[in-house]
Order: C-alpha cells, then structure tokens, then sequence
C-alpha cells in the first residue's frame, strides 16, 4: 500500500476531458512586460466553475495547447480570467490574443488548494513573482470568508518592483481590515521604499501563531522549498504546508505522463500538494 | 494614567533577539559598550569605506544598505528590520564598512561601540565566544539568503533556458 499522501480529486477535475469549448477574450488587460491577464467567456453554455488552485489548458488553434492556472474570483462565475507569462511559442500566442479573439479552453483541471483546512485558523499564502496568480484565487475566498479565519497574511516576494505581479490589487489589500501583506522584491534602485531580501525572512515575522497556522506556497521551486522550511523552523507543521507544482503539462487529465513527478502526474494528482507529499521528490536531481 | 519604565540599557539589549536569553553577566558587560541613538529619515547610520567602529541592534523604523553604482545611483541590496542587527564588519580586520546603511524612516538602535566590545571579547574569550555564537548565524543566514538571490529565482524561464 502506498504511503503517499494525496488529496481528494473533485468532480470537475474529471469533467474536462479533451474537447475544448470555445471561449472568446472579452477583456486583455497588461500586468508586466511579458505577462497579460484575459477574462474570457464561453461562447455557449454556462460560465466555468473552478475551486482556488484548478488551471485550465488554452488552445491557440493552429499554434498549440498549454496549462494555465485560473487567477480570478471563484465567487464570481462571470469570466474565467486567467494570466499568463510569455515563454513560449503558445504562451507568446495567448498573450498576443485581441479583445474579441477565440480559443479553446479545456477545464477547470486539476486538484485545488484545501482552503477549507483554513477554517478557523491563520492563513498565510507565500507567492513568487508570478506564482502570485494561481494564489490569488484563495484570497478572494479568504476575503469572502473573512469572519471565518483568525487572519490573513500575504507574503509575496518578487525579483524587482517592475515585476511585482497585480500591484494595485496588492496596495489595496495592505489597506484592508485584517489582511496584513508583505512585499520583498530581490533588487531595486533608489525610488523603491519597500523590503529587499528573499522572501523566506518575511515569514517568521509575519506569523501570527505557527501551531494555528495553515500556508499556501507557489513560487520557483527552490524558493516554496526554502519557505516550507522557513514555516517549519518557526513551528508550523509541515502537513499544514500546501504547494502547487509546475511541470511540463500536456493532455492535463493524467494520460501522457508529460508531467509526472516520481509517483504523481502533476495535472491529474495535484498540482495543489501537501508537502509531506512531495517534499522528497523536490530534491531528487532525475526528477 | 499607565505607567511607563525606562528600560536600563542591559535590558534592552537582553529583549533584543540577537542577545535574547544571553548570561545577564555578559549583557552587564556588553551594556557598557552601548547606547541608545536615533537616526531621522534619510540619514546615514554610516557609510562605506568608514570605519566599522559602532554597529547597532535595530529597535525601530527600517535601514537599507546600499551601494553606489556610477550611472545607476543607489542600489538597495538589502533592507533591515526591527530585530535585526546593522553591521557585521566590525567583527574582523579591517573593521571598515562594505557598504552605506541608510535610515528608512525614523530609526531607534542601541548602538554599540565594537572597539569596546572586541577589546572585552578580546580579555574574556569565554564571553567572546558566546557573543560570536551570536554573530555567525546572522552571518550564516545572511550569506544563504544572499545565495538565494544570486540565483535569480524569479527570472523568466526564456531567461535561464526554460521557455516552453
């Protein structure tokens, strides 16, 4: 039997399939050079449902298909908004999409994060330049479910403040009752007032009690391992640490085993994990 | 009305984290070496090339140390904190500043002359060791952190051969 820890897989996760239905742009918006976030609607049928942490795989008819994590509001079902980076020749092609564009869109995949194991705790959400986008989503339900946490701490580290992902969105939060936000930024000239450093120094001092603590990490892989044990070294149980994994996805319902990461397919098993799961796993070189 | 208690300087020192839970005898010693100061907005707890002769324990308000680059203006490569310690050069010869800590907002420190304290580190080495054992984790800490930005964590992955 095996002793690895996985989580329950909901029912929308095994909804997607392979079809993809046709969503139009309805609003492009840019965050960074590279990186635009588009709302996007179906053109038939009901607007996507999705849990906090779920991704979907866009397709650019004629250029290619990939993964992208969903980082809007799940209490609004108006538009699937998602943002995305351009890398690559697909990802290059979403984030050249027109207001008015189509593409294919296949979800909501995927496991999402446990927000529920929160409940009547403190929870801490530790993003890394763009990993901020598939944790915005457990904010807008930590917001939603405010009177139903003890607190709720962002901590969000990027490598210049050029690069900090949703900035107004974040100034705004750091105005919001019961919401504490600390911005660290790897680099920065004169005009920057805010923290220097890694992101893993902003952790102990932003706990507000370690043993009632849930956290939410996604961010380079290196950076989620050093904060996991940063959240440990200041007393958080590590099966109180979640992450969301990034591998190379390619059908995104766990039959091409593009994404496999030892025993797991990414898409299919997480990408949202409990630590314990895959803390081995991080450090293996094959993998 | 509520009451306010001045702190003797030991004492602030033993509720500082860098000497938290040290042998009040050591913070007594250590005490002579210190005082309290404050920097307003802007000004320099000291600069680079100067002589590493005070470094301070950061009770309020935020310090950045910074380089100046020729074209580039200050560069902030690193940000402290209340809790932190400013200054890590005056434990080893030259004893002289790497780079300009600057106060970022009104800034409360106990200052402490490191002259006076490695002279006392220097004629108790039993005290000098504890205060050491101090020192090198924040020394360690800093280092590994410094090591993680080196890698450019957040670098996009066109830029370090990823791009899919």
């Amino acid at each position: 039997m095996s002793d690895v820890q996985t989580l329950d897989r909901p029912q929308a996760a095994q909804s997607g399939g392979m079809l993809p239905s046709i969503y139009e742009v309805r609003r492009r918006r840019r965050e960074l050079a590279d990186c635009v976030t588009l709302e996007m609607a179906p053109l038939e049928g009901a607007p996507l449902s999705f849990a906090p942490g779920q991704f979907t795989m866009l397709y650019v008819h004629g250029v290619g298909e990939i993964a992208v994590s969903i980082s809007g509001n799940p209490g609004n079902g108006e538009a699937l908004v998602q943002t995305v980076r351009s890398v690559g020749a697909v990802s290059k092609a979403v984030c050249g999409l027109a207001e008015g564009a189509r593409l294919g869109v296949r979800g909501p995949l995927g496991v999402p994060w446990p927000v529920e194991q929160a409940l009547g705790k403190h929870l801490m959400v530790v993003a890394g330049g763009l990993g901020l986008a598939p944790t915005r989503p457990i904010i807008y339900w930590a917001l939603a479910n405010r009177d139903r946490l003890k607190s709720i701490s962002i901590v969000y580290g990027t490598r210049s403040p050029d690069q900090i992902l949703y900035a107004p969105q974040l100034l705004g939060w750091s105005n919001t009752e019961g919401l504490q936000v600390g911005i660290t930024v790897d680099r920065a000239g004169e005009d920057w007032t805010g923290r220097v450093g890694v992101v893993t120094e902003l952790i102990a001092p932003m706990l507000h009690d370690p043993a009632e603590t849930v956290a939410m990490l996604c961010g380079p892989e290196i950076m989620m391992r050093f904060a996991a044990d940063a959240l440990a070294d200041a007393g958080v149980s590590q099966d109180d640490v979640y992450l969301s994994l990034e591998r190379n996805m390619k059908c995104g319902i766990g039959w091409c085993g593009h994404c496999q990461l030892g025993p797991h397919l990414l898409c299919r098993d997480g990408p949202v994990f409990a630590y314990p799961a895959v803390r081995d796993l991080m450090t293996v070189w094959e993998l | 009305m509520a009451e306010s208690k001045i702190h003797s300087i030991a004492e602030i020192l033993a509720a500082h984290p860098c000497f938290a839970g040290l042998d009040p005898a050591i913070t007594d010693l250590l005490g002579g070496c210190a005082s309290n100061v404050h920097f307003a907005n802007g000004r320099y707890l000291f600069k680079a090339e100067e002589a590493a002769d005070t470094f301070y324990l950061l009770r309020g308000g935020d310090v950045a140390l910074e380089l100046r680059m020729p074209g580039r203006g200050r560069l902030t490569v690193q940000t402290l904190h209340p809790g932190q310690v400013v200054g890590a050069s005056w434990i080893l010869p030259p004893y002289r500043w790497r780079f300009d800590a600057r106060a970022v907002g009104d800034v409360r420190a106990t200052g402490i002359d490191a002259a006076c304290l490695r002279g006392k580190c220097d004629d108790d080495p039993s005290m000098g060791y504890q205060v050491m054992q101090r020192f090198l984790p924040i020394v360690a800490e800093r280092l590994q952190t410094t090591r993680l930005r080196l890698i450019d964590l957040y670098a996009p992955p066109a830029e370090v051969g990823n791009a899919l």
